[in-house]
């Protein structure tokens, strides 16, 4: 069997929610050891419910959220409002490579597992903080969900049609952020790694979604102009939409940048009398008239499927796509061949599917192992064979509700 | 002197426009020297491609560029000349990493498929990014950050809530797609560094931008496998957080739990329409989200976005003002953080630029190299790393190879 890029990383992992938790699912998937720490006294709430449909979940154990986003984690119950539980937490990280927290900023250090301390019970510790607005700064004790640290960032801003309001886009804006942490981790690894030095990380969300508006922002810096949403459309570029095409609410995105796209974009639409006028003669004149531009376009699209649109330029090196539904996805034949969905069958749920790593690694292959774990699944693998407590410890501390 | 994270990483970025040098400033902004392979004459062609300063084109004043490439090294080569690709491979038998974006055919014809390079380096990280990957149907298809968008499945749902559902489907704003790309990528390029220096060995990384795209929406793709739920960007009658207007803008409210709730009704008042049966427990606001929504607007209208912001955030309620970039430019929190950092350019000055959402405590970050001119690093690449003397070079030059 192949090794993993992470064999041998620990991770003790205190996030919860969608941010949190895919951070360490990512590094999980290069086969580092993620054991989430968590507690009936306070449950990850994608354990129980989705906002996005408005449903809840029987039980803890039968969230499709929460697995999606916890593949191959192990998890072991513990209560951190117990001073034992907080003794146990820094057994734990003792023998752990790497702290991943998300709670606001001042939380750990209350409760006595601050990086001042770990570093002491663990000295090359590593130790992602990661919170809405960060932990320094006149808002550092502000809270955040997506929508809110996705305003504060610009990119709802930015997002969203031109005559239209602004828009927070989807629960992506923590999945995101969640990326973020991944490589902010790997990142203290290699300099682990290379100096034997371990280092606290203070990540703030806001931020993590600013700097994907770096085009915008040195606007603002160099012209004072201040940018705002625009749909589809491109600053060069047009045609650059999504264009209607045959089915019900069925769209085609095309790109065109140079003069030989459109060429050869015309040339497929049959050269008709239109695409020869001066108002289109040149990709300025394109961009200046374009909204007339994607009315004429359309008249093309709508007669036409988008599998077939796309074939039809993509053919003549034109890009086009088609703009996708998740159902529509599951049937695509290139989505099938990269195998990005695979099932794992999940103790409580049975089957489930979910999208797995989205590279793929020549020689230590990134992969999904294992769904994710019911709480409390590696109790005895965390306290009994790590830590070596004998049988009748543990059973004591269930009682007391510190293993709760 | 506080020492860098990848201080100890060389890599050669052989890529254009944004997700390639997104990815590769990642590694530079921690400390990796990376080496920027930009084509003799253009360049790389976010230099053509606005902001530029002042509104005025050039091709070492975009704003994009600039943001994209700090802190690398830059030279010029021609890869399709036989000098040029025997110049590569010098340097690539020189590096940890080599971040490229050419097309499957483009590599294959110049013959640097990572079979014939692990030859030359056997412990290098090859990392490829394509639109759709190394395999599959659409391998050799062409596709602009739009259409990665829209291909990968985030695009059919925004925006979301569209309260015009005939309407076309969009994409995230500015540089939400291919960033995200470029930072995913940097994640398993790094995992791969890591092995290497553990085991000695190199390896290839496949990356495909619509893969990354999809998994950025994996709950929603999934949902229709495990629940049948078809997602759409049409309006539902779900409770905020949506924008919300005030006098000067937009805010996003959050009232999630039970305390945050009680918490906002509080602070407007405890009004009558509040106590109705059917918003007396979460999902049943959640589903009726459409009756509450507008209660909550009417009120928020009579206050600016900053104010209410501060004064639900007072109450431990988790909202936030929707900026625009000039109020993140202004944001006393970005100030207080340091998050824009002052860099000197030979050409544009000295110009903020926005750094990194992260603080490492033993290797901070340094604004200490702005983006490099075209052909900035020639003579230190070629001659002080590569061995070539001035007159090789200036050969060089004339047959444009650099």
């Amino acid at each position: 069997m192949k090794r993993s890029a992470l064999e041998g990383v620990r991770i003790a992992d205190f996030c919860w929610l969608w941010a949190g938790s895919y951070a360490t699912g990512l590094l999980a998937f290069l086969g580092a050891e993620v054991i989430k720490i968590e507690s009936m006294q306070r449950v990850d709430p994608s354990r129980m419910m989705t906002l996005t449909i408005g449903q809840s979940f029987e039980g803890v154990d039968h969230s499709p959220v929460f697995n999606s986003i916890n593949l191959n984690k192990m998890s072991a119950k513990l209560n951190l409002k117990h001073p034992k539980g907080i003794e146990l937490a820094k057994k734990i990280i003792q023998i752990s490579d790497v702290v991943s927290q998300n709670m606001r900023p001042g939380a750990m250090e209350k409760m006595g597992l601050g990086y001042d301390v770990l570093k002491e019970v663990k000295p090359d510790i590593i130790m992602l903080s990661s919170s809405a607005f960060g932990a320094e700064g006149p808002l550092k004790r502000y809270g955040g969900y997506a929508p809110s640290f996705a305003a504060y960032s610009g990119v709802t801003h930015l997002t969203g049609y031109s005559d239209g309001p602004p828009n927070p886009m989807t629960g992506s804006t923590d999945l995101m952020s969640a990326t973020t942490s991944a490589f902010a981790i790997i990142a203290a690894l290699n300099y682990r790694q290379h100096t034997g030095k371990g280092q606290h990380i203070d990540l703030s969300s806001v931020e993590s979604l600013a700097v994907f508006t770096g085009d915008a922002l040195m606007d603002y810096i160099m012209n004072s102009r201040v940018q705002s949403r625009k749909g589809n459309r491109d600053n060069i570029m047009a045609p650059h939409n999504c264009y209607r095409c045959r089915g019900d609410d069925k769209w085609v995105s095309i790109a065109i940048a140079t003069e030989e796209e459109w060429q050869a974009f015309c040339r497929v639409i049959g050269n008709p009398a239109w695409a020869g006028a001066d108002k289109f003669s040149d990709a300025y004149n394109r961009w200046k008239n374009q909204y007339e531009l994607d009315a004429l376009v359309t008249e093309w699209t709508v007669n036409y499927t988008h599998y077939e649109v796309t074939e039809m330029l993509q053919k003549v090196g034109v890009a086009a796509m088609p703009s996708f539904s998740n159902q529509e996805i599951f049937s695509d034949p290139h989505f099938k061949e990269r195998k990005l969905a695979v099932e794992v069958e999940h103790p409580a749920m049975g089957k489930q599917v979910v999208l797995g790593p989205p590279w793929r690694l020549s020689e230590t292959p990134a992969k999904v192992t294992k769904a994710s774990p019911v709480i409390g699944e590696n109790d005895e693998y965390v306290f009994g064979e790590l830590l070596g407590m004998p049988v009748s410890e543990i059973k004591q501390l269930i009682a007391e509700q510190v293993i709760y | 002197m506080p020492e860098r994270a990848l201080g100890h990483l060389k890599v050669i970025e052989l890529c254009n426009l944004v997700t390639g040098p997104y990815c590769t400033k990642l590694l530079a902004d921690l400390g990796a020297e990376v080496i920027k392979i930009e084509p003799p004459g253009t360049g790389d062609a976010a230099r053509h491609r606005g902001p530029f300063l002042n509104d005025i084109p050039h091709t070492e004043r975009s704003g994009l560029f600039l943001y994209l490439n700090t802190n690398k090294l830059g030279i010029t080569l021609d890869i399709k000349t036989p000098t040029g690709l025997s110049i590569l491979k010098e340097l690539i038998e020189q590096t940890d990493i080599f971040v490229e974006d050419n097309s499957h055919a483009v590599m294959q014809e110049l013959g640097l498929t990572y079979d014939e390079l692990k030859k030359i380096n056997p412990r290098l990280v090859m990392t490829s990014i394509t639109p759709f990957g190394q395999t599959g149907p659409y391998r050799d298809y062409k596709a602009y950050q739009l259409n990665l968008y829209h291909s990968g499945g985030e695009g059919y749902l925004l925006p979301i809530q569209s309260p015009e559902p005939n309407r076309e489907p969009v994409k995230g704003g500015a540089l939400v797609g291919d960033c995200i790309c470029g930072l995913s990528i940097a994640i398993a390029t790094l995992a791969a560094a890591y092995n290497m220096h553990a085991t000695g060995i190199g390896q290839h990384i496949d990356a495909s931008k619509q893969d990354v795209m999809m998994t950025m929406v994996l709950l929603e793709i999934a949902m229709y496998a495990n629940l049948g739920v078809v997602r759409n960007r049409h309006r539902r009658p779900i409770l905020m957080p949506i924008p919300m207007e005030c006098r000067d803008g937009h805010i996003m409210i959050s009232a999630l739990t039970e305390r945050e709730w009680q918490d906002l009704m509080h602070l407007m008042g405890n009004p009558q329409w509040a106590s109705d049966e059917r918003f007396s427990h979460w999902i049943q606001r959640h589903l009726h989200g459409d009756e509450i929504n507008p209660h909550v607007q009417e009120w928020a209208k009579q206050f600016k976005k900053d104010e209410l912001f501060r004064k639900l955030q007072a109450n431990a309620l988790a909202a936030a003002p929707v900026n625009t970039p000039e109020d993140l430019v202004k944001s006393p929190q970005m100030e207080a953080r340091g998050f824009f950092v002052e860099v000197e350019h030979p050409e544009a000055g000295k110009l903020k630029h926005p750094t990194v959402a992260y603080k490492f405590s033993a290797t901070p970050w340094r604004g200490e190299r702005a983006a490099p001119l075209l052909g900035q690093h020639n003579e230190d690449i070629y001659c002080g790393r590569l061995g070539y003397d001035e007159e090789a070079i200036a050969r060089m030059k004339e047959n444009g190879v650099i």
